[in-house]
């Protein structure tokens, strides 16, 4: 057993995790970062974060993951980081010349204390910022929230440092898209292409995350959202936030700097959530729906309905981001599943109130952990206590799966082991049928291998 | 190679700002033997400069990650913000093995204090006391071992009067590392910290005694990817007792036990050569220096130690080993020489694989064109004999030196002074180490904590066949076309070590240099000579 020592029984715990279901701030704003043209993110801190951050991102996308360090040493811990930084805009303007560097802040810069926007000031001032290039900050201390506020607190930092209501009226739509991986944003970039939607997405990491391979390495791949477009993000009709816990800072933000009205959705992972963001495009555009969306979503539909027999009522285990868990609940609900353990490392004062919005009363004895105390160990101990028929999750779940015998289908951050999620979409009703198909696969790989021989099937 | 590595070096610096540049110029060498051995200076285990995008991680890395981490019933609880502990969560690769299925394993479990706010404003010290005695009701383990992250130091956490204070109340042993990443200037400053506090908190515990004629520690080999397994293997075979390994499948009593042992092998000089020197003061230990990267390598390090045991027997296990293992050994070099003669290879990694993988590429037949370490000091590049004449900057100067005198009832010195004497022929590397340099070609670079525009400049100017480095590096150097080997993680492959391993890694690099995807980055219509424009068709 790889996880011999977790019991069924549960004791009680109040300082100590065991497996989180979450990580730290700087990482999501390092993400979040890479979702912008030309931009060079920027850790303040000693350098072994940033390292982690790298590394982690790089082994989930099998992608450069460029981002350089403040390199604090005992000096600059004693003395604060302003120096470290100064020297470092220097250095990553002459050498790497960025567009952009995005500083985000570490548990040990937070602190001690120092203040980003007055060393940037003072950068401008000394002249370490050439002229037309862009050095903007976010505060991401990871002792409060994890990795989705830092995502968060980035979005957020792009719109209060880029965004301009110039007065004009554009003829476009913001679309938050939230923590998701570069093909989501792809595809949703698509769906509202066909739908003749003008939309400014950012952060937008596809063609950044997913560059190909080209025999030449770009520093600054060509995807990523410009600060043209940003900036122009303030003349929009309206923004589409998706992600209640990763995008209402920065559509808030938007709606407060340039009054951009926003409407928030869950993310549009599953039919029903599709639905409702294609919806919201429609009104806020004044659009109409092409036939090849509706198809689509027929499709989505029919495969649903064909495969039906081997997914409902089985019980789903699932943990990961606020935002992710409650839609991936709302398409499990969909499917007549029964997503029974859900849980997050994320402190999130909504979560289980949306998660119990999208269940209904459709699983009566649902258990809905978030939070401190809210890891993998204790979701572990929840299966002992009685089993589910799937795990829905990141990597760190195949102990569990492997040590109980349970299909699992990976999905959120990271994915340290398998590649689809940083090629195919989990969004949008194409995204619905890779996630669906995963997990038919799941189930029916595992009938497969442990059917008896004479009811081993041909056609399934 | 038809680059001068001069002009190479001044054209990469050529682009930082002055003071930077000239930093940077001193960070590299081109090495040029001398008729006395001597091979220039190299500045290196100074602070990466801010912004230079480095290889490097922080001291944690090095003492959690590293050193302490492979060890599979050391409970770890890291005491900090989520994150540190959350990306050293058995992303290492370090395998172990235990002997049963009931025996203990934490390798899998990834614990943290998960501080927040409220104990950065008012101290964790509560909460750490709290985690350890719920870590210590769910697991019950022999022993806990503490780690400090950044912002620990800083609010003044005492993490080790909370140990001492734990290790009473609880009757086993807690110990703590001030590991805070701002330490030192890389991993190093980590391996150090974890060498000092596993020496004084553990080494010496456990009283078992050998019969075994040959008994010996194997330090600073971790296990990636099973090497140890293989190093293990070859150790029974040849009849050498093997009490403890820092730390590869290693567990807490045999560490404990380590003092008994009559040698010390070292593997990674860089992150556990402490431990070798504070041994040998305390219990009269020798330690030679091997290596097991490599068929040839590997030879020699086990003729070495039946050299240092000076027993026939022995002597005479060692060569049927060697002569079972290289006629397969030779049958791989030779098909892989055939496709992968004259290729060219670059390491830039660690603390000692950059050194000790040379060996595998150059049994292959390939040159290694440039090289160098991510948080290796002068001794690993220049030899031990610089240690006399490193200067220790402020940034490493806080990290303890520990003063070690010889125990006072177990100090047993296992040579006679004659003995020792005999055995100071530099080709045995006794309690000495050559370094990377005097190993390599005149006129090879040498670049100590490369920076990614020096990395990539250097693959655009010599096009490598090959380049090793860590995961950070891996893609961007594939994007260049170039395929790229983890020599941390190994890419998941592995082991590499020994006989065995020698030929795992041929197979790996053959693959990779062989590769038919490098040939079709490009499109066919890419390829195409360019045509002239189709003439615009007239509008009628
Ligand atoms: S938790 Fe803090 S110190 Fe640890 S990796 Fe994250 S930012 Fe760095
Ligand atoms: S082999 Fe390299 S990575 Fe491993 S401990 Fe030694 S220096 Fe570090």
């Amino acid at each position: 057993m790889l996880l011999r020592h977790t019991t069924a029984e549960v004791t009680e715990r109040t300082a100590l995790t065991i497996n989180p279901a979450k990580t730290c701030q700087p990482i999501g704003a390092m993400y979040a970062a890479l979702g912008v043209h030309g931009c060079l993110p920027h850790s303040h801190g000693s350098q072994g974060c940033c390292s982690y951050h790298r590394s982690t991102l790089t082994r989930h996308y099998k992608e450069p993951v460029m981002a350089a360090t403040s390199s604090f040493t005992e000096g600059s811990s004693v003395f604060g980081g302003q120096a470290n930084l100064l020297q470092a805009f220097e250095t990553i303007f002459t050498v790497y010349n960025p567009d952009i560097v995005a500083v985000h802040t570490t548990c040990l810069s937070e602190t001690i204390g120092d203040d980003i926007s007055q060393i940037i000031s003072k950068a401008k001032a000394d002249g370490k910022i050439p002229e037309g290039k862009h050095a903007i900050h976010a505060n991401t201390p990871s002792y409060v929230g994890s990795h989705i506020t830092g995502f968060a607190n980035m979005a957020k930092s792009l719109v209060t440092n880029f965004a301009e209501g110039t007065g004009e009226d554009k003829k476009q739509i913001n679309l938050l898209p939230g923590w998701v991986e570069p093909p989501d944003m792809r595809e949703l970039k698509c769906l509202a292409h066909r739908m003749g939607v003008d939309v400014i997405m950012f952060p937008d990491t596809s063609d950044v995350l997913d560059a190909p391979q080209t025999g030449k390495h770009e520093l600054y791949p060509k995807g990523g959202a410009t600060v043209a477009q940003i900036r122009s993000a303030g003349d929009s009709i309206g923004t589409i936030g998706l992600g209640h816990s990763a995008s209402t800072r920065a559509a808030s933000a938007l709606e407060e700097k340039c009054e951009v009205a926003n409407e928030m959705l869950e993310l549009p992972i599953g039919l029903q959530a599709t639905d409702r963001l294609i919806e919201a495009m429609r009104v806020m555009a004044g659009v109409k729906v092409p036939d090849i969306i509706t198809d689509e979503r027929g499709r989505l539909l029919d495969m649903i309905a064909d495969m039906h027999q081997y997914i409902h009522g089985k019980r789903v285990a699932l943990w990961g981001d606020p935002d992710q868990l409650v839609s991936l609940c709302d398409f499990l609900v969909c499917l007549d599943m029964k997503p029974v353990y859900i849980l997050t490392g994320t402190p999130s004062t909504r979560f289980e109130k949306r998660v119990r919005a999208v269940l209904g009363d459709s699983v009566p004895d649902v258990k809905i952990r978030k939070g401190s105390g809210a890891d993998m160990f204790l979701m572990h101990q929840w299966i002992k206590q009685e089993s589910v028929d799937l795990l829905i999750g990141n990597t760190y779940g195949k102990y569990i799966a492997r040590d109980e015998n349970i299909p699992f289908v990976r999905h959120g951050f990271p994915i340290l082991d398998r590649v689809g999620h940083a090629y195919f979409p989990t969004v949008g009703y194409r995204g619905g049928m890779y996630l669906l198909e995963k997990i038919l696969n799941a189930f029916m790989d595992r009938q497969d291998r442990e059917a008896l021989e004479e009811k081993f099937e041909l056609t399934m | 190679m038809a680059h001068d590595a001069h002009e190479v070096k001044k054209e990469m610096v050529a682009i930082y700002p002055k003071k930077l540049g000239k930093k940077r110029a001193e960070q590299i060498v081109v090495t040029e033997l001398g008729p006395d051995g001597s091979v220039p200076e190299i500045k290196a285990n100074v602070r990466s400069s801010p912004g230079i995008i480095t290889q490097r991680g922080c001291a944690y890395a090095g003492c959690k990650g590293v050193v302490i981490g492979p060890s599979r019933d050391i409970l770890s609880i890291v005491h900090g913000p989520i994150g540190c502990s959350f990306y050293a969560w058995l992303t290492r690769r370090n395998q172990t093995r235990p002997p049963s299925d009931s025996d203990p394993n934490f390798i899998t479990y990834c614990l943290s204090t998960d501080m927040t706010e409220q104990e950065i404003v008012f101290g964790g010290e509560k909460k750490l006391k709290a985690a350890i005695k719920e870590a210590y009701d769910v697991f019950h383990p022999k022993a806990i071992a503490v780690f400090s992250t950044c912002p620990v130091g800083l609010i003044g956490d005492d993490v080790h009067a909370v140990a001492r204070q734990m290790k009473e109340e609880l009757g086993i042993n807690v110990f703590a590392f001030s590991c805070e990443g701002y330490r030192g200037v890389s991993q190093s400053a980590g391996h150090h910290i974890a060498n000092n506090q596993l020496f004084k908190h553990v080494i010496g515990l456990n009283e078992l005694a050998h019969e075994d004629k040959f008994t010996i520690n194997l330090l600073g080999e971790y296990n990636i990817g099973g090497d140890a397994f293989v190093i293990e293997d070859l150790f029974r075979r040849c009849g050498i007792k093997l009490i403890a390994t820092f730390s590869g499948n290693s567990d807490y009593d045999s560490m404990a036990n380590s003092h008994t042992a009559d040698l010390n092998l070292v593997m990674c000089h860089r992150s556990i050569n402490y431990m070798a020197e504070m041994m040998e003061k305390k219990f009269g230990i020798p330690w030679l220096k091997i290596n097991f990267i490599g068929a040839a390598a590997t030879a020699k390090s086990l003729r070495k130690i039946a050299e240092y045991f000076d027993d026939a027997e022995l002597k005479a296990k060692v060569e049927t080993v060697i002569a079972e293992e290289m006629p397969k050994v030779d049958v791989a070099q030779k098909d892989v020489k055939s496709r992968c003669q004259g290729k060219t290879a670059m390491l830039f990694v660690g603390g000692s694989r950059a050194h000790h993988y040379q060996v595998l590429f150059k049994e292959m037949g390939m040159e290694i064109v440039a090289a160098g370490y991510e948080f290796g000091h002068r001794d690993d590049y220049e030899g031990r004999k610089v240690l006399p004449t490193i200067k220790v900057d402020a940034d490493s100067k806080n990290i303890e030196e520990i003063e070690v005198r010889p125990d006072e009832t177990r100090y047993v010195p296992r040579l006679s002074q004659e003995r020792k004497a005999q055995l100071a022929d530099p080709e045995l590397e006794f309690q000495d180490y050559v370094g990377m340099m005097p190993e390599m070609e005149d006129g090879t670079l040498v670049i100590d904590d490369i920076s990614h525009h020096e990395t990539e400049r250097l693959i655009e100017l010599y096009k490598p066949s090959i380049f090793c480095a860590g995961i950070k590096e891996k893609y961007a150097v594939q994007k260049m076309g170039i395929p790229c080997k983890q020599l941390h993680s190994y890419d998941y492959g592995g082991p590499y070590a020994g006989f065995e391993g020698a030929i795992n890694f041929y197979r790996e690099i053959d693959r990779m240099v062989n590769m038919k995807v490098w040939s079709l980055v490009k499109a066919p219509w890419q390829t195409l000579a360019p045509q002239p424009e189709p003439a615009p068709v007239a509008a009628d």
